[in-house]
């Protein structure tokens, strides 16, 4: 039948003792509750075993690159929700450092938003890890865990609510530092957060770290080593899960990192086990951060004091004639970077986000390319389930961590 | 001592004087433009006798009626050092014509490359030499024009409507 024609020959195979098999094509997805989103994949099988497996992708893509090439710089700032909206707050910030850089206002963002920014951020990494966590366990049967990772999830939702008032599209920090001062009951509401969450994931810890079952669906799954993991350019917990130390938070230092004392967790096997072992320490190393940035966060302005980008005080919108002008030239024409182009790059939770900015001067991104942890990591599925059986790829799947909303863009 | 960028941009006008158009820095950042012929021998140079083992992003912009060249494309090389302590990370750049929009493929020297590139030709129809599987990955197989393109016309919808159809139609029978 034509309909079948992106699909190659079914391959004959001739075994050692003589026998002819043929494979059999298996299409796993679009629509497959294991993909994590529309994700097809072309599997080649030999019995159970997968003998090729082809990745195809772009069934969410929505041109955001392009549609930002049309609006101004903070009109972009929604459609970074869209991408990995599992830890949009962990876009959001990314994308608003870029252009903080691109303007050259990095030395002037106020402390106290820088500060909320890394709480905000580790929350989004904790996010995402439960997510992660969670589906991975459900994948493989383990329904409780899941229950339990997404529970705690509800519960930096909240936190997110409270702050900005979205859940999961959160849109929100603005360039220069936070729209609002954050809400008085925030360091008592991350503070309670920080008391029950070290339970729950101990919970999570006992449900799977030496679940015999969870260590015979993960251990020696879906293995990468080092060399292979930084020629596929993996990054993140996919990298680290290989040994390879690096984090772009001790690599080039953003937002005050610096001056936090945290570890990069590291382990060596470089399989499904070792990469949730990454995630679950990342998860207490963020805790360990949140609760340092909680004990400095300073008082004082939360927005830069910079009239041409930030917009006015929505009071003196309302009153003076001044502010109502150049809240009107802000909105309408957008600021202005100098022309230039950068890239910044931020540790998302699922490796290393970057934007590459262009601006030509105007009110508008000359160019924004966005290199999304997800899809340079999904390029080393094939390697990891080739060879080894179909209920593996949901397992190596899992432990990749990807979104398709950030790798279609 | 620890290795820095003037190191590695040292080095390469070292041994490529010839295929060094120019060097620029902003915001702290490096540029290197470099002449077309040159990409996989610099990028050979930089990963095997500097370390650079690492390809950080691989993308193009479109520069229609800004300057000609049309196309440049952009490498971001990043070398972590002995316990990814260092992190240099450079910028490498080539220009393309619009005649003639192709380049030599890196995917031998880093495969992550693989589906950079694959985005890159779905994106700008840049043809990447030496490509394993150089075929369109987000944009659906039969689609024509390339959506990154600056002349791209993101009002006509003909290019989606036609391959829309025709999947209707291979659905149907």
């Amino acid at each position: 039948m034509e309909r079948v024609e992106f699909i190659s020959e079914e391959e004959v195979l001739l075994h050692e003792d003589g026998t002819r098999t043929e494979t059999m094509m298996l299409n796993m997805g679009p629509q497959h509750p294991a993909t994590h989103g529309v994700l097809r994949i072309v599997l080649h099988l030999d019995g159970e075993t997968v003998v090729k497996a082809v990745p195809y992708i772009g069934y969410l893509h929505r041109g955001i690159e392009k549609l930002c090439e049309h609006i101004t710089y903070q009109q972009c700032l929604p459609y970074t929700d869209r991408m990995d909206y599992i830890a949009s707050i962990c876009n959001n910030i990314g994308y608003i450092l870029a252009v903080e850089k691109l303007l050259g206002i990095e030395d002037e963002i106020p402390e106290r938003a820088k500060t909320a920014e890394v709480i905000l951020f580790e929350l989004g990494r904790i996010e995402s890890h439960l997510v992660g966590i969670g589906t991975n366990a459900l994948d493989l049967g383990a329904m409780s865990a899941f229950l339990y990772c997404f529970k705690e999830r509800e519960r930096i939702y909240d936190i997110l609510e409270t702050v900005c008032g979205a859940r999961l599209t959160t849109s929100y920090p603005r360039v220069g530092g936070l729209p609002l001062d954050l809400p008085d009951n925030f360091e008592e509401i991350v503070r309670s957060f920080l008391t029950i969450f070290p339970k729950t994931l101990n919970e999570v810890d006992s449900l799977l770290t030496r679940n015999k079952i969870w260590i015979d669906r993960t251990k020696g799954v879906a293995v990468i080593s080092a060399e292979d993991a930084i020629d596929l350019g993996l990054t993140g917990p996919a990298l680290r899960g290989s040994g390879v130390p690096y984090d772009v938070r001790k690599a080039t230092p953003y937002l005050g990192y610096e001056n936090y004392d945290f570890e990069v967790p590291v382990a060596n096997e470089g399989d499904a086990y070792s990469r949730y072992l990454c995630r679950m320490e990342e998860m207490n190393q963020s805790l360990k951060i949140i609760d340092q940035a909680l004990d400095n966060l300073p008082d004082g302005p939360f927005i830069a004091d910079l009239p041409d980008i930030v917009l006015p005080e929505k009071e003196l919108t309302y009153t003076k004639m001044e502010s109502l002008i150049r809240h009107f030239v802000i909105v309408y024409e957008g600021f202005k970077p100098p022309a230039g182009e950068i890239q910044h790059a931020v540790e998302n939770p699922k490796g290393e986000l970057s934007y590459y900015l262009i601006s030509d001067g105007s009110g508008k991104p000359y160019r924004m390319r966005v290199r999304g942890p997800s899809f340079v990591n999904m390029q080393a599925l094939s390697q990891m389930v080739e060879g080894s059986l179909v209920a593996d790829v949901i397992a190596a799947i899992g432990s990749l961590d990807i979104v398709l909303g950030e790798i279609d863009r | 001592m620890s290795f820095d960028v003037e190191q590695a941009v040292g080095s390469l006008q070292n041994e490529f004087p010839q295929n060094i158009v120019n060097i620029k820095e902003y915001r702290n950042e490096t540029t290197i433009l470099i002449d077309k012929e040159s990409i996989n021998k610099i990028c050979n140079y930089l990963k095997h006798n500097l370390d650079f083992t690492f390809l950080a992003d691989l993308t193009a912009v479109d520069y229609l009626e800004v300057k000609s060249p049309r196309y440049e494309v952009v490498y971001h090389i990043h070398r972590f050092g002995p316990d990814c302590e260092e992190n240099v990370r450079i910028r490498l750049k080539t220009e393309l014509t619009d005649s003639e929009p192709t380049i030599d493929s890196v995917v031998s020297i880093w495969s992550g490359a693989d589906w950079l590139e694959r985005e890159v030709y779905d994106m700008f129809g840049i043809k990447f030499i030496g490509h394993p599987d150089l075929r369109r990955i987000l944009m659906p197989e039969d689609y024509e024009p390339f959506p990154l393109r600056k002349d791209f016309d993101v009002r006509n919808r003909e290019a989606s409507k036609k391959s829309f159809e025709k999947a209707l139609e291979d659905g149907t029978d």
